[in-house]
């Protein structure tokens, strides 16, 4: 059974198209990723697959379910989260409390007990804090766990949104550019902690511009040109094949 | 974080004490009466800061869920005979559905369209009230019979002090428990970022609404004490003015600060009594207030004092 399916996925605002009938499979436990020059189409698919967008036409399945054009409330309840490439860090909130949303899904959400305070729910956020900061400790975080969250530096709070996603206890974590604006070293670091990521059995959909990154830990990588599937194989594949080398180069022998 | 002393219980205990304390400072029928409209103001704006401070939506229509919850209670008692506790729990009822029908469509609007959209929500409402006059009696008002409660009628300033403030205390109580819940952080990250929540598994539109809803049944039980304890009721009280009163009570106070929706209700409530020779000038007072605050003081009085007084004790 593979985890993520997507099948001739299209999508077009107004006039443009940014993904033309792009299909895919992966499998779990994977780290997949999906390169291409600027403005290929890479974020556009992440936000297809967590629902940001509805797709103009083709379909996505997460465990052979059909989920095109669910919100990503839902998808997110079925085991599918993300970090953002422009940062959306709750500001207002405490960096713990930010991955203690995360945690929203396996808490009591209804509104009289939490309007009551009853006992459960004084328990339940008790171990949703231990669990958040846990969790940000295990992404190196914890020097953070009580700052404000508007007061990290960019490289926490990009570990920042891996963290809130994890809380989500995710089967398949989309990264979209986990390591831009990111200095070697601190991508190095992040290098390690999605390889961790991918360990403890989540699959991961990277998208990175970091080409270091994404050869070193990659099983597969996908390669969009226009939006369009150009090529996919392991990291030696891709690297080899003289269409990726010309779509990044800007070679003009090629077939559209 | 642990202990006895959060700063949760810690201001609760403060705001109970200042409850009990207050009536001895409280010389003349005036000075209960400036503290009652405190305390049903101050309900209002508790209720409204769940919604704007938290949720980060702005509504400048609540005047008219106050007005409405004031005309069911003088309406039904007065006209129907209905005791006033169902009335005031029907009122609630009504425009909690009412506020429920408008939630959903105009939460889709953000920013100045929210602003736009509650707006027109808030002076739709005054006109209804000012030209049912078969219903409300119209620009006149009407007189409301007074409060009742399973035969015991509260009389006198006093007990309608307490009977304000124990219910003040309760919502800050009940909104506090809010805050500090899943439901509650749900409400900061819409805030924050909707996109974010949502994907985090929030589903924003549904937590909106329910905050929506929250803060109109709480404008509409306030109006419905205020309609008893006033005794006469005109629809000066959901006029579009309150509305950007209540919102600069919130602002001054602290926005995402349950007690500085008391304290700046109860500065915005004092401060026209003391100038009661300037009342002309009324409005443009508020909003003088409402740009010195977005100028100088964006987070509002009581979370810059309490960061100013954290910064201390580093």
């Amino acid at each position: 059974m593979s985890l993520l399916r997507v099948e001739n996925l299209s999508k077009s605002f107004g006039g443009v198209t940014a993904v033309a009938d792009l299909s895919f499979t992966i499998e779990p436990g994977a780290i997949y990723s999906i390169i291409g020059p600027n403005g290929a189409g890479k974020t556009t698919v992440i936000n297809l697959i967590s629902g940001i967008f509805r797709p103009s036409s083709g379909r996505i399945f997460f465990e052979d379910q059909d989920v095109t054009g669910l919100p990503p409330y839902e998808l997110a309840g079925r085991g599918l989260s993300r970090i953002f490439q422009n940062l959306q860090v709750f500001a207002n909130m405490t960096a713990l409390e930010n991955v203690m949303v995360g945690y929203h899904l396996h808490c009591d959400r209804r509104f009289l007990p939490a309007l009551l305070r009853l006992p459960h729910i004084v328990r339940g956020d008790a171990a949703c804090r231990d669990f958040a900061a846990e969790l940000m400790a295990s992404v190196g975080l914890g020097d953070y766990v009580h700052a404000e969250a508007s007061m990290l530096p960019y490289g926490a709070l990009k570990r920042l949104e891996i963290a809130r996603a994890l809380a989500t206890r995710p089967k398949m974590l989309l990264l979209d550019e986990p390591a831009a604006g990111l200095n070697p070293a601190e991508t190095d670091a992040i290098d390690g902690l999605i390889k961790g990521i991918a360990e403890s059995g989540v699959t991961v959909l990277l998208v990175e511009h970091d080409m270091r990154l994404v050869m070193g830990i990659s099983d597969r990588i996908l390669v969009l040109d226009h939006g369009r599937w150009l090529a996919s194989g392991t990291a030696q594949e891709v690297r080899r094949n003289p269409e990726v080398v010309a779509a990044y180069l800007g070679g003009d022998a090629r077939e559209r | 974080m642990s202990g006895l002393w959060t700063p949760r219980r810690g201001g609760l205990i403060a705001l109970a004490s200042v409850i009990a304390v207050l009536p001895l400072f409280l010389q003349n029928a005036f000075h209960y009466d400036v503290a009652i409209l405190i305390g049903l103001n101050a309900i209002v704006c508790v209720g409204l800061n769940l919604l704007i401070g938290y949720a980060g939506q702005i509504s400048l229509g609540h005047a008219g869920f106050f007005a409405l919850g004031a005309y069911a209670s003088a309406i039904l008692t007065g006209e129907h005979d209905w005791p006033p506790l169902a009335a005031l729990l029907g009122g609630a009822l009504g425009v909690g559905l009412l506020s429920f029908v408008i939630a959903r469509p105009i939460l889709k609007l953000k920013g100045h369209y929210l602003a736009m959209g509650t707006l027109g929500m808030g002076i739709i409402i005054s006109i209804v009230l000012n030209q049912e006059v078969e219903l409300t009696g119209g620009p006149d008002g009407m007189p409301v019979p007074s409060f009742v409660l399973f035969g015991w009628k509260p009389a006198g300033e006093l007990t309608w002090y307490a009977l304000v403030g124990g219910l003040l205390l309760a919502t800050v109580w009940l909104a506090l428990n809010l805050i500090d819940s899943p439901v509650g952080r749900a409400l900061r990250a819409v805030h924050g970022s909707e996109t974010a929540a949502e994907v985090m598994g929030i589903d924003t539109t549904r937590y909106k609404v329910q905050v929506f809803v929250v803060s109109a049944v709480l404008a509409s039980l306030s109006g419905s004490l205020f309609a008893h304890y006033a005794g006469f009721i005109s629809p000066a009280e959901g006029e579009f003015f309150r509305s950007i009163e209540l919102v600069t009570m919130v602002v001054l106070g602290g926005m995402a600060s349950t007690f500085g929706a008391v304290v700046g209700a109860a500065i915005l409530t004092l401060v026209p009594q003391l100038l009661a020779a300037f009342h002309d000038y009324e409005m443009l007072l508020f909003g003088a207030v409402l740009m010195g605050m977005m100028i100088f003081l964006r987070k509002g009085l009581v979370p810059s004092l309490a960061q100013l007084l954290r910064e201390r004790r580093k």
